[in-house]
């Protein structure tokens, strides 16, 4: 099983590069207000790369998410995936958003075939069955969103992202308005998933724990304008033992960076 | 077990209304017998009234005729409010364009346009439909902007984000998602429809159940005829908005309607 094996830390020069951030920063004009959000942004990603995005709230992390995903284009610098500047939003990356972004008006398949317009209608079919299994909502396929529980509605925005087969996950803190434990079942699930079907994955959060769980790399963010204050390599192989030494160091580590005691 | 608990509510919830209607006919019977015949006619003489409009042919021919206009006045509406309402909102330049001009025209009552209705369409059915038409074109075409406008911004983007061309996106993004508060828009507007074809039945036309009510007044005070109509005319309002109203319960349109 792969995720008995100790992964390497994958560091950016040995995979080939997904997505490269070169020098963007975002400044918002509104009512005559300047608001500096994104200051010099540089990143790597690899292909099949888990990365945490973390940092404070209000900071510009989804601004840097939306830029990413081609919704927004960056005031200077350039996004590009696959050398290929992101000019639009592209079905192979997709966005799961920090809100709810199921479609209230469609049933859980409905939903997952939405972007499955253009295969024929027995794959279509086949691959909602396929991932409707793979998020654990079967038995579910005939009920609207406004009937399911909020850890299943995130798993129907992951599943219907993953039923386009795109190369690149962007999630905005999908787990954030989860309860704790339900929190901790789906970061098992990201993670099963993402070790089955080995996209490239960037995962907003500014929970430091959360973040040091689940990446191959942590990214940790400054306070609006945010810059990159530390790139935190994780070389600890999935699962992962949160109580490990090497666990609480690096974890210790990424909160001395931002400046918080954890004693409470 | 439960079906038969569900008929049971909805028995009880019958009962009482039907029960509270009994009531007012007996008081309002009781009330005209003691004394107040010359201010109302009694129940008995408002059935004696729609008997005698069955035996004449004209109960169905004048409900025909109000359905017909509304059904005009109203489907014009429809088809050209809400396109226009949701592109209107779609692009917030033409919406901050017309809003004066739409703040200042919605208030007219559109009894107002009766003699500028007759100016051009004459006496007939044309005005009565423009009038219904006028009555429904500026609420549907406020709703049909306001609900583009409510939509939350995660769906468009993630219509977009599966790569959806603008024809896809309308279709299958911005009109399920307006849907349910457009069913809320249509159903008040079909309301003030049947409000105004009444009034304009008693000016623009000689048919109807507007017209009935003047005409039945005009002709030799039959008060139970002028009481029998606007019955009618209570009864089929209550139908139209009962049907409206089953639009709400769609699976698909519901969740717009949840009390969260
Ligand atoms: N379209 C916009 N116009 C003007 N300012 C904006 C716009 N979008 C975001 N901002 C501002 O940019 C800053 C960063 O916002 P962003 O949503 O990226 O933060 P975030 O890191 O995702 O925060 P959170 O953790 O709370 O989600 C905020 O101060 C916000 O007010
Ligand atoms: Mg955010």
């Amino acid at each position: 099983m792969s995720s008995m094996q100790p992964i390497a830390a994958p560091l950016p020069f040995t995979l080939k590069t997904k997505l490269s951030v070169d020098r963007v920063s975002m400044v918002f004009e509104r009512d005559g207000n300047r608001t500096e959000v994104l200051n010099n942004i540089n990143l790597e990603v690899g292909d099949g790369e888990f990365v945490c995005l973390l940092g404070p709230s209000g900071c510009g992390k989804t601004t840097l998410l939306n830029a990413m995903a081609g919704f927004l284009s960056p005031t200077s610098g350039e996004i590009k995936v696959d050398g290929e500047a992101v000019r639009r939003p592209n079905p192979r990356r997709i966005f799961v958003f920090q809100e709810r972004g199921v479609f209230p008006w469609l049933t859980v398949e409905g939903n997952i075939g939405f972007g499955l317009s253009k295969v024929t209608k027995a794959e279509r079919e086949q691959r909602i069955a396929y991932y409707v299994k793979m998020v654990g909502l079967q038995g579910f396929e005939k009920t609207y969103p406004q009937e399911l529980s909020g850890g299943m509605k995130q798993r129907l925005e992951v599943a219907r992202a993953l039923a386009v087969n795109p190369d690149m996950l962007l999630l905005d803190e999908p787990f954030g308005a989860l309860d704790s434990i339900t929190r901790l079942v789906m970061r098992g699930e990201l993670l099963r998933i993402w070790e089955a079907e080995r996209k490239t994955v960037i995962f907003v959060t500014h929970d430091i724990d959360e973040a040091v769980q689940l990446a191959d790399r942590v990214v940790v963010m400054s306070a609006r304008p945010a810059s990159i204050r530390q790139i935190v390599n994780i070389d600890i192989a999935h699962p992962r033992d949160i109580s490990a030494p090497r666990y609480l160091e690096l974890r210790d580590g990424i909160f001395q960076q931002i400046g918080l005691a954890h004693k409470v | 077990m439960r079906d038969e608990h569900a008929t049971r509510t909805n028995l009880l919830l019958l009962w009482r209304p039907l029960a509270f209607i009994a009531l007012l006919l007996l008081l309002w019977e009781i009330g005209i017998r003691r004394q107040a015949s010359h201010l109302l006619p009694g129940p008995w003489g408002v059935v004696g009234g729609i008997v005698d409009l069955v035996r004449h042919g004209l109960l169905l021919k004048y409900i025909v005729a109000s359905l017909f206009r509304v059904t005009w006045g109203f489907a014009l509406a429809v088809v050209t409010a809400i396109p226009l309402g949701l592109a209107v909102g779609w692009y917030r330049r033409a919406e901050m364009a017309l809003n004066p001009i739409l703040q200042i025209l919605r208030p007219i009552s559109p009894l107002a346009w009766i003699p500028i209705a007759i100016l051009w369409f004459g006496v007939g059915d044309l005005a009565a439909i423009f009038l219904i038409f006028v009555g429904c074109f500026f609420p549907l075409m406020l709703t049909a902007i306001d609900a583009v406008q409510s939509i939350p911004a995660v769906y468009v983007n993630a219509g977009r984000n599966f790569g959806l061309s603008s024809a896809a996106l309308v279709y299958r993004v911005l009109y399920p998602a307006v849907v349910p508060k457009l069913i809320v828009g249509l159903r008040i507007t079909l309301g003030i429809a049947w409000l105004v074809v009444v009034a304009a039945e008693m000016i623009a036309v000689s048919s109807g159940l507007g017209f009935l009510i003047v005409d039945a007044r005009n002709a030799g005070n039959r008060y139970d005829l002028v009481v029998a109509g606007m019955l009618i005319i209570g009864i089929i309002g209550l139908l139209l908005d009962l049907g409206m109203q089953s639009l709400e319960k769609v699976k698909s349109f519901r969740w717009g309607y949840s009390e969260d």
